[in-house]
């Protein structure tokens, strides 16, 4: 156990980026990426000329290294190399007990008693609590606080918190929650989330109503139903915490969690305490993708602590993670697509119903997404869309990475891959023909920012970027099928399946469009503060900006980013972290790809603030510091009948070629290549950038060929990486990207949110590639080998 | 019982009271060395590698009881610093949850065969899961660490 301390602060090394170790360059492989292209060459390398007095500024703007457009190491990096970044699973401090949850078995009961009793005669076991111990709110949530802190009286998923405990071991602790009685009565589950709606028992439902479909005369029309199973985050780093009773009755927080405010302010009524009475810090985070977004161990842990006045310490394992945070919302979908003779869209009806399982969540702004960003990056006139989150006895659902822009998005584009091969398209031509352009009106009656009208042609038609970017793949070419293959390089692999017979090669593509930052008129917005002054020895009596946000960092770079943009503003060097707690204002979440347009933001004006103050105060006479808070533009929300408003800030669009091969007669699938073009506004930092793409399509890949969670009546039958396939390094075909920059005016430095475009667009590409090594219309994801070879013995 | 192994080219003692009890428990939650990471406890994501009198573990199947003597090297002892530097340099970290691991299996991949294939790499690699990455920088990374070493004293 180490020493106890009052704030388990980041390594030295990971707050100081000068202090990096060098490093060699790294390498371009032929595969490519940003780093190939010349405009993303960092602008210089190298520290500038000082300023000829350290408590001045510079009086000519010089550049120091690590600027943004640059890939400077990363602040976390070092200590993530050597073992010492302490994650919220890796921290420990005296007296500290470990706490436990007893979670349901059932996926709907009502809980006759509970008897604690024996749990707690159970030497070194400190406290086992139920619902009747949550000192505040029994219930919290994001959007609706509809969820039981413990179910005080029924359970609605299996997985359900019912009881925690706290002993001196988490042996101990788990075999005190196996000591404890509940006597449940078993309901039957509802599971079908069709049934749900029909019965009305749903989160939200939002139409999207533009034009009339129904006076449309297509040449052609394509109807489909298409089903998108259960996805998981999966980060590698289970939920973890750790609790400290302060003394006077509050408690200090340290957990892995994408957004500190939200948990603050859902953690706070239920331990019945003022806010001002919890400190909550973001310990290391091991990945998040959105499990991170809704409370897990926060409430627990507080009560654990207060109720032993010891520190607690909490940290699921694989299992109980897979149970424990809100997952990918599957989906049911039924696509109608209509045509005219030229591939001209005429009309779509969509009628898209998403599972939210048994408590609210984020569905409703998950709905949102679905409903707006129901037909894609297409112009279209005439919509009919119809989207519910329905509530039912399954997991619960909330966001992952694409956040409702995921599932629609495989719907709409296997939908234009049925057009074109029903008119005998190009599948390029056909999303081509019916690309959005500046100008564009959006099926939410939202007209896409006409930025650049010197864009437009010399016919007066306004510029595309998506018709730019599929220009753009087109000239890259597919890679050829070798004449001779490694046998390991065929579907199947090293398990020595085939030597190429019944192997076929397939080629396919997916657009996607994401929406960037909170929409639908929240009130979206982050905080920065610096301080600015002279550093002491240590740092060579250096200007040194200490940077103070509630950011979280799961692993995408944004504490780089921040140094980057410190950097570029005020012109120095030396640029420290401040741990990201609730002593400042919110950053909001990580996630919907916004923190580099928000955070970044709000870093950005508050370092122009303090440049401001520099240019009239000489350091020397004591520290600059300035604190801003940054908000895009206002949205609206959706029209609840008809689905209108502008209630999107910034788009984002990502383009996927997928090349396959499958052995169609064993059903097995090998990604040979994935080349994306993908518009980011501006290049912030290429080795982050190129990191998120490979990232974000890589879980795109698994949802299209292996990630699902099964549920069967309510109950998860594969809780294990043994069971539940994620993409390992024999799944994942080496990337090529070719980096877009239409620069967004209102977005700090042009840039455009990055994260999730990628993990929208690889899915349908991979399923369309597999579509046309197959000839089958495969409308369920993931593939799985049995839909790839059930038409075997069937007659045709 | 109490169990005497060499960690990281220390000695250490751990009094074990489940038999069964994994080395990547007496690893973290006895001895406080946490750089090895829990994920699964079920030998899949490879976050808890380690060298076992060499060979390349899971730490999370290894049984405590069966380290009397025996020596472990973990991120802290087993990964030569050329290949901790490619990892940082290549943005092969993102979360870093893996890492750990993923530096364990590729120091070991490096002493068997210092120039190794694309191919090679990935047959490696194949047991340590990473969730942020894609794979396609740690593979840039080993390729770029391979160079560093290459007539480096082993």
């Amino acid at each position: 156990m180490r020493e106890l301390s009052a704030s388990p602060r980041l390594p030295k090394e990971q707050a100081s980026p000068a202090a990096a170790t060098e490093t060699p360059t790294p390498p371009h492989r032929a595969a490519g990426g940003v780093g190939n292209q010349p405009e993303a060459e960092p602008r210089l390398r190298g520290a500038g000329p000082k300023p000829a007095r350290p408590g001045r500024p510079a009086t000519e703007r010089t550049e120091p290294s690590g600027t943004v457009g640059q890939s400077p190491v990363r602040p976390d990096a070092e200590a993530k190399v050597n073992g010492s970044f302490d994650y919220a699973s890796d921290l420990g401090f005296d007296g500290m007990l470990w706490g436990h949850t007893l979670r349901s078995p059932h996926p709907r009961a009502r809980i006759r008693s509970i008897d604690t009793g024996p749990a707690l005669a159970m030497p070194g076991v400190a406290a086992v609590l139920t619902a009747a111990d949550v000192p505040g709110k029994l219930h919290y949530g994001l959007v609706y606080a509809d969820q039981p802190v413990l179910a005080p009286d029924e359970v609605n998923y299996q997985g359900e918190p019912v009881a925690i405990i706290a002993a001196e071991t988490l042996d101990l602790a788990r075999r005190a929650a196996e000591a404890v009685t509940v006597d449940y009565e078993e309901l039957d589950p509802h599971c079908d989330p069709e049934e749900a709606v029909a019965s009305g028992n749903y989160f939200r439902y939002q139409p999207v109503r533009l034009g009339d479909p129904d006076a449309q005369t297509p040449a052609v029309v394509v109807t489909r139903q298409y089903t998108v199973g259960m996805q998981d985050q999966a980060p590698l780093g289970p939920e973890s915490g750790v609790a400290l009773p302060t003394g006077d009755g509050g408690v200090q927080l340290y957990v892995a969690t994408q957004w500190v405010h939200a948990d603050l302010e859902q953690v706070a009524p239920c331990l019945g305490l003022e806010p001002d009475r919890i400190h909550l810090e973001i310990a290391g985070i091991g990945g998040a993708f959105g499990a991170r977004e809704d409370l897990s161990v926060q409430v627990h842990l507080g009560m654990l602590a207060l109720a032993t006045g010891r520190p607690v310490k909490m940290m699921y394992d694989r299992a109980e993670s897979f149970v424990g945070h809100v997952h990918r919302h599957p989906a049911r979908m039924r696509y109608e697509h209509a045509a005219d003779a030229d591939g001209k869209l005429l009309y779509v009806k969509a009628r898209v119903i998403l599972d939210g399982g048994a408590y609210a969540s984020t569905t409703d702004a998950v709905v949102g997404n679905a409903a707006s960003l129901a037909v894609g990056p297409y112009e279209i006139e005439h919509v009919s869309i119809d989207a519910w989150g329905a509530r039912t006895n399954n997991p619960p659902c909330g966001a992952m990475r694409g956040f409702g822009g995921v599932q629609t998005c495989f719907a709409y584009e296997s939908q234009m891959d049925a057009l074109a091969e029903a008119l005998g398209l190009d599948p390029l031509e056909i999303r081509r023909r019916n690309a959005v352009a500046q100008g564009s009106k959006l099926i939410n009656g939202q007209v896409v920012d006409v930025y650049e009208p010197d864009r437009a042609d010399a016919f007066g038609t306004p510029f595309s970027p998506l018709a730019d970017m599929l220009d753009r793949i087109k000239e890259i070419p597919v890679p050829p099928v070798p004449s001779a293959r490694n046998i390991v390089d065929l579907p199947g692999g090293v398990g020595n399946t085939t030597h190429g017979e019944g192997v076929r090669r397939g080629v396919g593509y997916g657009v996607g469009l994401k929406n960037v930052c909170y929409s639908e008129g929240f009130d979206d917005y982050s905080t920065a503060r610096i301080r600015l002054e002279l550093g002491g020895p240590e740092h060579g009596g250096e200007p040194v900006a200490y940077v103070h946000t509630a950011a979280a960092e799961v692993g995408q770079g944004h504490w780089v980013l921040q140094t980057q943009i410190v950097r570029t503003e005020l012109g120095i060097d030396r640029v420290e972290l401040l741990p990201n707690d609730t002593k400042v204002g919110s950053a909001g979440s990580s996630s919907a790809s916004r923190q580099s347009y928000m955070t970044g933001g709000a870093v950005k004006a508050a370092a122009e603030a303090v440049r401001e103050l520099w240019a009239e105060h000489d350091l020397a006479d004591g520290p600059l510091e300035a604190t801003r808070v940054f908000r895009h533009r206002a949205t609206k929300p959706m029209d609840p009948l008809t689905g209108q408003g502008d209630s999107h800030v910034q788009l984002a669009l990502c383009v996927h070629r997928a090349t396959v091969d499958v052995d169609v007669e064993l059903g097995l699938v090998k990604v040979v290549d994935l080349t994306c073009v993908q518009d980011v506004g501006k290049i912030m930092n290429p080795s982050a950038l190129e990191g998120q793409i490979h990232g974000g399509t890589a879980q795109g890949l698994g949802l299209a060929l292996m990630e699902e969670m099964i549920t069967e009546d309510g109950r998860v039958k594969n809780a294990s990486f043994t069971d539940y396939l994620i993409p390992t390094i024999l799944d994942m075909p080496p990337m090529r990207l070719r980096i877009v920059e239409n620069a967004d005016p209102e977005a700090p430095y042009g840039l455009r949110g990055a994260g999730e475009p990628p993990t929208l667009s690889s899915t349908p590409a991979i399923v369309a590639a597999v579509r046309d090594a197959t000839g089958l219309a495969l409308t369920q994801i993931p593939v799985r080998p049995e839909h790839l070879t059930s038409h075997f013995g069937r007659p045709s | 019982m109490r169990v005497t192994m060499r960690v990281d080219g220390q000695d250490a003692s751990a009094d074990i009271d489940r038999p069964g009890e994994s080395l990547l428990s007496t690893l973290r939650d006895r001895l406080g060395m946490t750089g090895s990471k829990n994920a699964c406890e079920q030998g899949e994501c490879g976050s808890c590698t380690v060298l076992l009198d060499g060979d390349l573990v899971c730490s999370c199947l290894v049984a405590t009881a069966q380290c009397e003597g025996r020596e472990v090297k973990t991120v802290v002892g087993a990964v030569p610093r050329p290949v901790r530097d490619a990892f940082v340099a290549c943005g092969a970290v993102q979360c870093g949850f893996c890492t750990p691991g993923i530096l364990v299996s590729v120091a070991d991949l490096l002493e068997r065969e210092p120039d190794p294939s694309d191919a090679a790499i990935r047959e490696a690699l194949a047991g340590n899961l990473c969730r942020c990455t894609g794979y396609e920088k740690i593979i840039d990374a080993v390729h770029t660490a391979a160079g560093s070493l290459v007539g480096e004293p082993r």
